[in-house]
C-alpha cells in the first residue's frame, strides 16, 4: 500500500497536472483511510487558493477559468 | 466641443484613475510577494501603472478594470523575472537541504511523524479571510529559501502552468512538480505551526 509521503506528492501534483488512472485510484484509496493525509489534501487545496487574495472585491469577471 | 469636466468618456476615464490609485495597495502587496523585494516591486508597480494610463484607450470593458490592471502587471513581473534570470541573479536551487526539511515530517516507512501530522483548518472560506491567517502566510512565504518560493509563486500566484513555469526557470518539468510539492509541504508546516499555535493562545 501507498505510504503518506508518496500519496502527498500525488496530491500535490494533482494540483499541476491530470493523474493518471492508477494514481487517482491508488490516491483516491489511500485517502479513504488516512485522515492526516486528507488534512493534507485540504491544506493543499487552501494554498491553491492563495490568489484569491487578490481578485477584485468590485470587478464582475473572475480569472478562474484561465487556470488549468 | 463638449467641456471635459462634461464629457461621459473623460468623466469614465477620471473614474478609472482614482480606481488605479485604490488598486495600488494590493498590486504592490502582489509584486513583493512574487518578486520578493521591495524596490522591484515598486518599479513594477509604477510601470504597470503608466502602462495602464497610456493604454487606457484599448480597455475594452469585457473583463474588469482591476483584473485588467492586474493582468499588465503580471506582465510586468515576468519581464522583471526574465531580466533577472538573464543576468544570472537567480540562487540556484538547493536540492540537498531542502530534502532534509521535507524528511523530517515523515519517519523513515514514509508516514507522517506524529509530532507532523496535519491538523484541521477549519472552514476555508473563513480561513481565507482571516488576517492572522495572511500574516502568518506571509511570513512563511519569506522563510521559503528563493529559488522554491519563485517556482510555487509562480504557479500559485501568477497562475502559470507548470509548462510555462520550465521555460521561464528553465528546469524540466519533473523537476517543477518536485519543486512545488516541497513548497507546500514547507508552507502547510510552517502556517500550521503559526497560525494553530496562534490561534490557541
Amino acid at each position: 500500500m501507498m505510504m503518506c509521503k508518496r500519496a502527498t506528492e500525488l496530491m500535490s501534483q494533482r494540483l499541476d497536472r491530470p493523474l493518471r488512472w492508477q494514481e487517482r485510484l491508488s490516491l483516491r484509496f489511500h485517502l479513504t483511510l488516512c485522515s492526516a493525509c486528507q488534512q493534507c489534501d485540504r491544506q493543499f487545496q487552501l494554498l491553491h487558493r492563495i490568489h484569491e487574495r487578490f481578485d477584485a472585491p468590485h470587478d464582475s469577471t473572475r480569472e478562474g477559468d484561465r487556470r488549468d | 466641443m463638449p467641456d471635459a469636466a462634461h464629457d461621459p468618456a473623460s468623466q469614465e476615464q477620471q473614474a478609472r484613475m482614482q480606481r488605479l490609485a485604490a488598486v495600488r495597495p494590493r498590486l504592490v502587496s502582489f509584486a513583493r510577494l512574487q518578486l520578493r523585494d521591495n524596490a522591484l516591486a515598486e518599479d513594477a508597480v509604477q510601470e504597470a501603472l503608466a502602462a495602464a494610463i497610456e493604454k487606457d484607450a484599448s480597455f475594452s470593458g469585457r473583463s474588469g478594470y482591476e483584473t485588467w490592471v492586474f493582468g499588465i502587471l503580471k506582465y510586468k513581473i515576468l519581464d522583471t523575472l526574465r531580466e533577472q534570470k538573464r543576468r544570472g541573479h537567480w540562487q540556484p536551487w538547493e536540492d540537498e537541504l531542502d530534502e532534509d526539511a521535507i524528511d523530517r515530517q515523515f519517519q523513515q516507512n514514509g508516514r507522517w511523524q506524529p509530532s507532523a501530522r496535519p491538523s484541521d483548518w477549519g472552514d476555508p472560506e473563513a480561513t481565507l479571510h482571516n488576517d492572522h491567517f495572511w500574516r502568518v502566510f506571509d511570513s512563511c512565504m519569506i522563510a521559503l529559501p528563493e529559488a522554491i518560493a519563485r517556482v510555487f509563486t509562480l504557479r500559485e500566484l501568477m497562475g502559470l502552468s507548470t509548462d510555462e513555469i520550465c521555460q521561464i526557470a528553465e528546469i524540466k518539468e519533473n523537476n517543477c512538480w518536485v519543486i512545488l510539492h516541497r513548497a507546500r509541504l514547507r508552507l502547510r508546516e510552517c502556517v500550521e505551526k503559526g497560525w494553530l499555535a496562534e490561534d490557541k493562545s
